[in-house]
């Protein structure tokens, strides 16, 4: 099961830039490797990330199999106003996955 | 030191222009001439026929890793993160992985900051390079050669 871990923080200045950590758990197979019979396993990667604020987005990632097994990816935004940090990962195959956390802004 | 032979020094004589010509070359020649063909072509297929300049940008990679599985990269950009002024994009690139694209992050004036941090896989020593897109339609590259003791695990050569 795919789990996603994130990091913001609940308190923070208006018009301050905070960081935002994430982590998910995904094995990111690249799809240039064989299992034991040889046979190719299939690629199977988380290859976009995106995170809006209030709605409105405001980082995406494109992924590639370059990146690490369970992304761990951190970027900055500007804390405008309260409310809700959707952050979405897109994969190969399955269901997206969606983390939110409540921001307030003072 | 003994007589050179005419040969020998000619070499030396070449490579010393060679290497005149390279450390003469960034600020006016695109950085990917310098790169291998894939990397080359999927970075032109990002700026186009724009000049690519180097700095503003930074890459962090550790010089060496034992492991390259899990790389930890940070890129930076120097810029105010304004309205008029901001970071579209940053690329980056690898030149020996069987792909030569690693990831594109889309930024905007909402950011605040241009600093990303990730992890990448590293498939041999190579040489890694961050493209950052400004608002004002200009590039910038920084790039970090890696030595990488035990590569991330690929059964196929690229």
């Amino acid at each position: 099961m795919t789990q996603a871990l994130v990091n913001v923080p609940a308190k923070a200045k208006r018009g301050e830039a905070i960081e935002i950590k994430t982590l998910i758990s995904h094995p990111m197979e690249t799809g240039y490797r064989h299992d034991t019979n040889g046979a190719a396993i299939p690629r199977d990667i988380i290859h976009t990330f995106v995170a809006r604020y209030n709605g409105e987005e405001v980082f995406r990632a494109d992924l590639h199999p370059a990146i690490a097994a369970n992304p761990f990816i951190t970027f900055f935004t500007v804390a405008t106003e309260s409310g809700v940090i959707e952050l979405t990962w897109t994969l190969d195959h399955g269901e997206p996955v969606t983390q939110k956390a409540n921001i307030i802004v003072e | 030191m003994g007589e050179r032979g005419p040969t020998e020094s000619s070499t030396r004589r070449h490579f010393l222009a060679a290497a005149g010509a390279v450390a003469l070359a960034p600020i006016f020649v695109r950085p990917a001439r310098a790169t291998p063909d894939t990397m080359a072509a999927a970075i032109r297929e990002v700026v186009g026929e724009a000049p690519v300049r180097e700095g503003k940008i930074t890459l962090e990679l550790p010089p060496l890793v034992e492991n390259g599985n899990a790389v930890p990269m940070t890129v930076t950009v120097d810029s105010p993160m304004t309205a008029a002024e901001h970071v579209k994009r940053i690329h980056v690139f690898n030149e020996k992985n069987p792909q030569p694209n690693i990831a594109t992050f889309h930024l905007g004036p909402r950011a605040g900051k241009a600093k990303i941090s990730t992890r990448v896989r590293l498939a041999d020593s190579q040489k890694v390079i961050a493209i950052a897109e400004l608002s004002d339609g200009s590039f910038w590259s920084a790039n970090a050669d890696m030595i990488v003791t035990l590569a991330a695990c690929l059964e196929e050569s690229p």
